[in-house]
């Protein structure tokens, strides 16, 4: 039996069919092609799927789409405004904190709502933070400065 | 002083770095079709069995099953990555030979479908004996693998140059030691792919695959198919890391195409995380005994070696792997006498593959250990002995190497300078030490395997300059170094430069990305062809700068004469003025590269150069043991890196912090479990490799040279590092516990374990 619900997703109101233990991951993905945000383990433990809620990184494969109703949904595709690219984005490109980029949308998630919280973390707490997300190509050196160089220009502000 | 290059040495962004940062980079698993099927895998629950019958009835009929098939159903083909080693088929036929081996395949209209329809699939097996260790699989009566195949050794390789029985004579101190490398997954973040769609009117197929090998893949799926190469034409969309897991045909590849086929519908598989870990590849484990016989001042005389590697159920790479694994153990130090006996040997487990490093990390290890041991021994200093013994270039080599550039002894000084190494070896407090490990990798390989790439650059009305590279990047950045090159050739920005790479149907012939050949062979290739529309369009406007063709020189979006920088035209102007002369647009240049060898060589059993140039490296290891819990953090690890003239420093730095984690990875963590053929590890939850917590301070420090062969002097740059890091920290743990692992991975429990036993020791 599948429901109709209404999720908010980068400012827009989509309306959609689910099943009831259809995943926010697949209703993002495959109903509504927004491919940003990746699979990469579908258990929630890499963090490829990272998503924001509310201002809150969440592992979209291990939520269901039901439970973000009401919720504002960001993801990787939210983030850029006018084609200006948001300072996070901004700096991974500048500083090469991405190889083959599967990983990176979810990490710039994070990072996002890390920084939100914590405008001015120290590399200790960030590295704390973002260890949820894994990365096989940078070795997360590239990835930590580029985070720690958006928090000091801009204080983690928009 | 004025930079010698303009865009080359550049800390560039990669090209695709914006599209990736904004969700818009397309990756396999992005690309819809419509009215696309998904398909899935069934796959053997037993390590070795007979199949004796599949019933797929039930599955067939399931409604939204679109097509079903069996091993029994597919040609008769083989196939493989190395050609002589062809041993597996896309869908197991007649046994299954681990757990994982592909039985049969659906495809249906939405993914829950094909998995219901898998689960209704029925198979009869008569379970046969398994055997699951290579030394217990090349013993007498072990279960036979794969028929025809005795002792279960499908390859064996055996190399020998001077006299390494006189050497040990001669040594004052010889050591024989055993070592052990486990299995470590690749586990790239993207999760294998593939989507096919077949045109039936023109019997073409397009397959749009994760893969670092779009043209063998061509050449496997045209073979296993039974169609003309002609008429494959693979694409390599955006690839999620591949780190040498991804070199090899799957079934995922066959099986898309397959249904492709039969249904005349776009088909898409993607791999589940367990499918990657259990039934793609692994880097093989291995065991090794080496023994090695050193003078008294501590030169290396002469090593022998006898290694035995786990290849799991089937080949893949078989015979390239153990043959790395052998050849360079010639280097970066001087070895006069050598003896290298290795067998690849079938079990019933996952097979292993080229992974970073391909067989070399196994055998550095073991080495590097040794190295270490036999230096205390003879009360010398481990740094010492690593710079001593360290091969130079433009000396001769015994194995017939060519070296023209070799910055290894500086880079043992470098890295032990950085780490501390005076100040800090044995002098640590207990708990904390620093060790150190070297090693040395190809660019890619000369023209034994009959390997090489094809650019074609071409220049528009607008100047704008297009490449057509067959090179797959997989996130390394291969498009951004091929831009940097062909930019700096031409004299414009690299943002001038767009690199269409990696369609077999579009661009021109290349093998891939393995060996670490990517920037000096396609490298090479796109820079000749940019010499040849330079060539071109430095005839046409000499005149104009009343000057000669030769004099003239492109940079910074002008050419001018050489030493007279004032007298110049802008590259836009030139192009404008080369249409106008009515000369035919666009401008073209086409090239070919592949490396240059005497003779081709096989290297088995003759000298020879295996690559047209090597990188070396030693890196070096601060580390600190809890002796309570038995963890161990490593603070720091230096790279000093001689990978030629760095392109892109900002890319080669990744590619070490890279490397540097995955190494660590192997060194501490890292390891599929296997017991009694299923693999007890298989998600990133309980196989952890490094997070950002775990990975230390790292410091890279250049040691430039400027190779002949290599583009503007470039040099393979990010493999190699994954050689010496494991080394480097178990030698580092040596240095703060005073105990000797020789298997890896050294966990807290081996640490704890071997801390009691030191005590007991020490009391008694």
């Amino acid at each position: 039996m599948k429901h109709g619900i209404e999720l908010s997703v980068n400012g827009d109101l989509y309306e959609v069919l689910v099943a009831p233990n259809q995943t926010l991951l697949e209703v993002l993905r495959d109903k509504l092609g927004l491919m940003g945000t990746k699979r990469g383990c579908d258990v929630g433990a890499c963090g490829a799927c990272t998503v924001l809620l509310d201002g809150e990184a969440y592992l979209s494969c291990v939520m269901l789409a039901m439970d973000a109703v009401g919720k504002k949904i960001v993801t990787i595709e939210g983030l850029a405004e006018n084609g200006t690219l948001h300072p996070l984005q901004d700096s991974f490109v500048r500083l090469g904190g991405l190889q083959c980029g599967f990983c990176t949308p979810g990490i710039i998630m994070t990072a996002k709502a890390v920084l939100d919280e914590e405008p001015h973390p120290t590399e200790a707490s960030l590295k704390k933070k973002m260890a949820g997300n894994l990365c096989r190509c940078t070795g997360y050196t590239k990835v930590i400065e580029a985070v720690m160089d958006v928090a000091k220009r801009t204080g983690g502000q928009d | 002083m004025e930079k010698e290059f303009s865009v080359v040495g550049q800390r560039l962004p990669m090209v695709d770095a914006a599209a990736k940062v904004t969700g818009a980079a397309q990756f396999t698993d992005d690309l819809v079709f419509p009215g696309m099927l998904y398909g899935k895998i069934l796959r053997s629950p037993l390590p070795h069995a007979k199949i004796l019958n599949v019933d797929v009835s039930k599955a067939a009929r399931l409604p939204g099953v679109k097509g079903v098939v069996t091993g029994a159903e597919i040609p008769d083909r083989q196939y493989g990555i190395v050609p002589k080693a062809r041993d597996e088929y896309a869908l197991a036929k007649g046994k299954v030979r681990y757990i994982g081996d592909e039985v049969a395949a659906v495809c249906a209209i939405d993914p829950e479908i094909a998995e219901e329809a898998i689960d209704l699939i029925e198979v009869d097996y008569e379970e046969l004996p398994a055997v699951f260790d290579p030394l217990d699989a090349i013993k007498e009566g072990a279960p036979i693998i794969h028929e025809g195949v005795a002792n279960n050794t499908s390859f064996a390789i055996r190399k020998e140059f001077g006299d390494v029985e006189k050497a040990f004579s001669e040594s004052y101190l010889v050591s024989e030691d055993r070592f052990y490398s486990q299995a470590v997954n690749h586990a790239p973040m993207e999760p294998h792919a593939a989507v096919a769609q077949y045109d039936p009117i023109r019997g073409e197929m397009v397959l749009w695959s994760s893969t670092q090998i779009p043209f063998f893949l061509r050449r496997n799926l045209s073979a296993t198919l039974k169609i003309p190469e002609s008429s494959v034409r693979v694409i390599k969309p955006k690839v999620g890391g591949g780190f040498g897991q991804k070199i090899d045909m799957f079934a995922k590849d066959f099986c898309a195409a397959w249904f492709a086929m039969k249904t005349g519908r776009p088909v898409k598989f993607v791999y589940e995380r367990d499918e990657v870990f259990i039934a793609t590849r692994q880097r093989h484990p291995m065991y090794l005994t080496v023994k090695t016989g050193m003078s008294k001042d501590g030169m290396i005389l002469a090593q022998q070696f006898l290694a035995h590697a786990d290849g799991g159920a089937y080949n893949s790479t078989a015979p390239t792997m153990m043959a790395l694994s052998c050849f360079f153990l010639m280097v970066p130090y001087r070895v006069p006498n050598l003896l290298y006996e290795g067998y690849h040997v079938y079990t019933n487990k996952p097979v292993g593959g080229a992974m970073r490093g391909h067989g070399i990390p196994q055998a550095r290890f073991a080495v590097e250990r040794q190295l270490d041991m036999m230096a205390e021994r003879l009360n010398l200093d481990p740094a010492d002995v690593r710079f001593k013994n360290s091969i130079k270039a433009g000396e001769p080599h015994p194995g017939g190497f060519v070296i023209n550039t070799c910055g290894f002894a500086d880079s043992v000084q470098e890295a032990a300078k950085a780490i501390g190494w005076r100040e800090k070896r044995g002098k640590l407090p207990f708990g904390r030490g620093v060790g150190l490990g070297g090693a040395s990798f190809p660019s890619g390989v000369t023209n034994m395997s009959h390997i090489s790439s094809g650019a074609v650059v071409q220049v528009g009305r607008d100047g704008a300059v297009n490449v057509l590279s067959g090179a797959a990047d997989i996130g390394q950045g291969a498009e951004t170094v091929i831009a940097q090159i062909v930019a700096e050739e031409l004299g414009v920005p690299y943002e001038a430069v767009r690199v269409t790479a990696a369609d077999t149907g579009i661009t021109p012939l290349d093998p891939g990305t393995f060996g670490s050949g990517v920037t000096v062979r396609a490298g090479n290739a796109a820079r000749i062809a940019a010499q040849s529309v330079k060539k071109k369009l430095f005839e046409c406007i000499a005149d104009e700068l009343e000057a000669n063709p030769e004099d003239l020189v492109a940079r910074d979006g002008k050419i001018f004469v050489t030493g007279s920088p004032d007298i110049s035209i802008p590259f836009g102007q030139a192009i404008k003025t080369y249409q106008y002369k009515d000369l035919p647009m666009p401008l073209v240049g086409r090239a070919s590269w592949m490396a240059d060898t005497k003779e081709p060589t096989t290297l088995f059993n003759e000298p020879g150069n295996f690559s047209p140039n090597y990188s070396f490296m030693t890196q070096a290891a601060e580390v600190e043991v809890d002796t309570t819990t038995g963890k161990v953090k490593v603070l720091k690890m230096v790279t000093a890196h001689d990978c030629g003239r760095p392109i892109n420093p900002m890319l080669v730095e990744g590619q070490l912090e890279g490397s540097i984690a995955g190494g660590m990875g192997q060194a501490l963590y890292e390891n599929v479990i296997v017991e009694n053929g299923q693999v007890m590890n298989p998600s990133f939850l309980d196989y952890g490799f490094p997070t950002a917590l775990e990975v230390p301070e790292m410091e890279t420090i250049d040691i430039e040279t400027d190779d002949p062969v290599g583009p503007f002097g470039a040099k393979e740059a990010g493999e190699g590092t994954q050689l010496s890091p494991a080394p480097a920290i178990v030698n580092a743990i040596y240095d703060a516990i005073g105990v000797n692992f020789n298997e890896l991975p050294v966990t807290p429990e081996k640490i704890l374990k071997a801390l009691q036993e030191k005590k007991q020791a020490e009391s008694s």
